[in-house]
């Protein structure tokens, strides 16, 4: 306890020194949690972590890759595809065009080989920050395509959901690559591979009743928000409030949904010493 | 023909009308000697889905299907038709036996989607239903499954991993409800007609999709749907599919089912 308030302390004098510089609007942002006014370069430099209140910010796919892959190993798989509309919607295209140039990614999910701490494994990182990290085609195959992938190579897999679930301007066709995706995974339990399923804030819907909810392992980030419906759905359906807590991290480790809570910090550590228990064991 | 001119919304409303068959009805209409069988051995037996062995002359099958009510009363036992997980888990016991006992999986598809409740999720329903399509998608033993009303979102889709996927002319097999589309799409709740048209939620649009194998026909008797003959119908196809598949070997079944949802949506390579 002490030591969190002196901590704090520190926070707030580094904070109110930095503020007493003049610096542009753009470089500050407000933690969704505790409300606190943060320097952007101090929650970047402390994992995407608030420090003052310890608030998990989401994060994007190259920062994510930084975290957990090692320097200079990733290679994006070579998979460039593009959603065909299927629905026909005017604006889709459209949106999803700006977004590309917004985000700077291609997709909500990147995919390809990487190193964690020199183990070779398949990586999967989603991004919430494109479509709310929802699965359509190009998604599903995405991770159809990473799950083939390590079974050829017989590597591990690893995936990061962070999703809004199915994504609802592809109608039934983001609904089947719930299916594509939980059907290549039975194939890659049965070549005896790992798989180690990360869930970030938030894991919802379509992406949770399929490949998230299916890794030999499951991890999750701290206080991170996981279900399958969602909560205002839920509350709208039984005409009552949530109880505190509902849907966190912490609340599928109690109900026994996932394996272990792992920090930030120590997620590529776990990760590796989880491949160095299973290796040689695929077929 | 009596399709061509429903607009989507219409036929929305028809799947989802109460006094529209419903699953039980099915199975007693084209079934022989079909025996329930309850429970997931682990929690409690969910009565949304309903399990059991049936028969067609000399061929046995597990029989798994969303109920929906038939009486306000039984609409409460069933919770609309919502299953809960123990209904996926009471499935995925029954797909095993299946292939244990080497019967093919006949599975009728009729909800408006998995219960979102606080007990569901404390229970894992997406884990539920994603163990149920990964279940499913191993098995052994052929897998029809049929659309008969209202296939709504994950908790349709978790039983609906088949090899042969047959649709009613006048079902729907849909990523949500139109309600739920129009209101976390265009963030207006009110569009649900709209959404039903830009959905591609009928029987032809899935057909065209490739999501579905084949349609169903009701066909009409005095204005109202003849259920002898669409039993009947449905009946042929069903022996039919089956004759299709049973004399693959194991792997090649479970291959066919693996290539038809490997293959779902189409995409442009740039």
């Amino acid at each position: 306890m002490i030591v969190d308030k002196i901590k704090k302390r520190e926070v707030q004098t580094v904070k109110n020194k930095k503020s007493k510089v003049d610096i542009p609007i753009g470089k500050w942002l407000k933690c969704e949690k505790c409300g606190e006014i943060l320097y952007k370069e101090a929650v970047t430099n402390n994992l995407n972590i608030c420090p003052n209140c310890g608030y998990y910010f989401r994060m994007h796919i190259d920062k994510r890759l930084d975290l957990i892959i090692d320097q200079g190993t990733y290679e994006r798989f070579n998979l460039d595809i593009e959603t065909t509309n299927p629905l026909n919607l005017e604006d889709y295209p459209k949106k999803l065009k700006t977004l590309r140039e917004k985000t700077g990614l291609k997709e909500a999910v990147a995919c390809g080989t990487g190193n964690i701490n020199g183990e070779k494994v398949v990586i999967c990182i989603m991004d919430s920050g494109f479509l709310m990290g929802s699965m359509g085609v190009v998604v599903g195959e995405k991770i159809t395509y990473s799950i083939e992938q390590a079974i050829k190579q017989k590597l591990p897999l690893v995936i990061f959901s962070v999703s809004g679930g199915a994504r609802m301007q592809e109608g039934i066709i983001s609904l089947m690559q719930m299916a594509k995706t939980t059907s290549a995974l039975t194939k890659l339990d049965k070549a005896g591979l790992l798989y180690i399923s990360v869930l970030t804030d938030p894991t919802y819907g379509g992406v949770t009743a399929s490949f998230a909810s299916l890794g030999d392992i499951i991890l999750a980030e701290p206080k991170a928000m996981i279900g399958f419906a969602g909560q205002r759905v839920i509350e709208q359906t039984i005409g009552e409030a949530l109880p505190q807590g509902f849907q966190t991290a912490e609340f599928l480790l109690e109900h026994g949904f996932i394996d272990k809570i792992v920090e930030r910090k120590d997620l590529k550590d776990t990760i590796y010493k989880l491949i160095q228990f299973h290796k040689g064991g695929e077929k | 023909m009596p399709n061509l001119k429903l607009s989507a919304w219409e036929i929305v409303e028809i799947a989802r009308n109460p006094k529209r068959k419903t699953a039980l009805d099915y199975i007693n209409r084209i079934f022989d000697d079909f025996i329930e069988l309850h429970g997931d051995r682990k929690f409690k037996d969910d009565k949304a889905i309903v399990c059991g062995l049936a028969r067609i002359e000399k061929q046995n099958f597990t029989i798994i299907a969303e109920q929906k009510g038939r009486t306000t009363k039984e609409n409460i036992e069933r919770n609309f038709g919502m299953p809960n997980p123990e209904s996926y888990r009471k499935a995925i016991r029954f797909m095993k036996q299946a292939e244990k006992f080497k019967r093919p999986v006949v599975t009728f598809i009729d909800t408006k989607g998995a219960y979102p409740g606080i007990g569901a999720e404390e229970r894992g329903q997406g884990e539920a239903i994603a163990k149920s399509m990964f279940e499913m998608a191993k098995l052994e033993v052929p897998v029809i499954s049929i659309v008969i009303g209202e296939g709504s979102s994950g908790g349709a889709l978790a039983i609906g991993v088949a090899n042969k996927v047959f649709m009613l002319e006048n079902a729907i097999y849909s990523i949500l409800s139109p309600e739920g589309y129009s209101s976390i799409l265009w963030k207006d709740s009110s569009k649900y007609k709209e959404a039903a048209e830009k959905m591609k939620l009928t029987a032809k649009d899935l057909y065209d999709l490739k999501v579905i194998d084949k349609i169903i026909k009701e066909p009409q008797k005095d204005g109202e749907v003849d259920f002898e003959k669409l039993a009947n119908n449905l009946k042929k196809e069903i022996v039919n599919a089956i004759n299709e598949l049973k004399n693959l070997e194991p792997k090649k079944i479970v291959q066919n089912r693996y290539e038809k949802f490997r293959n779902m949506g189409e995409y442009i390579k740039l």
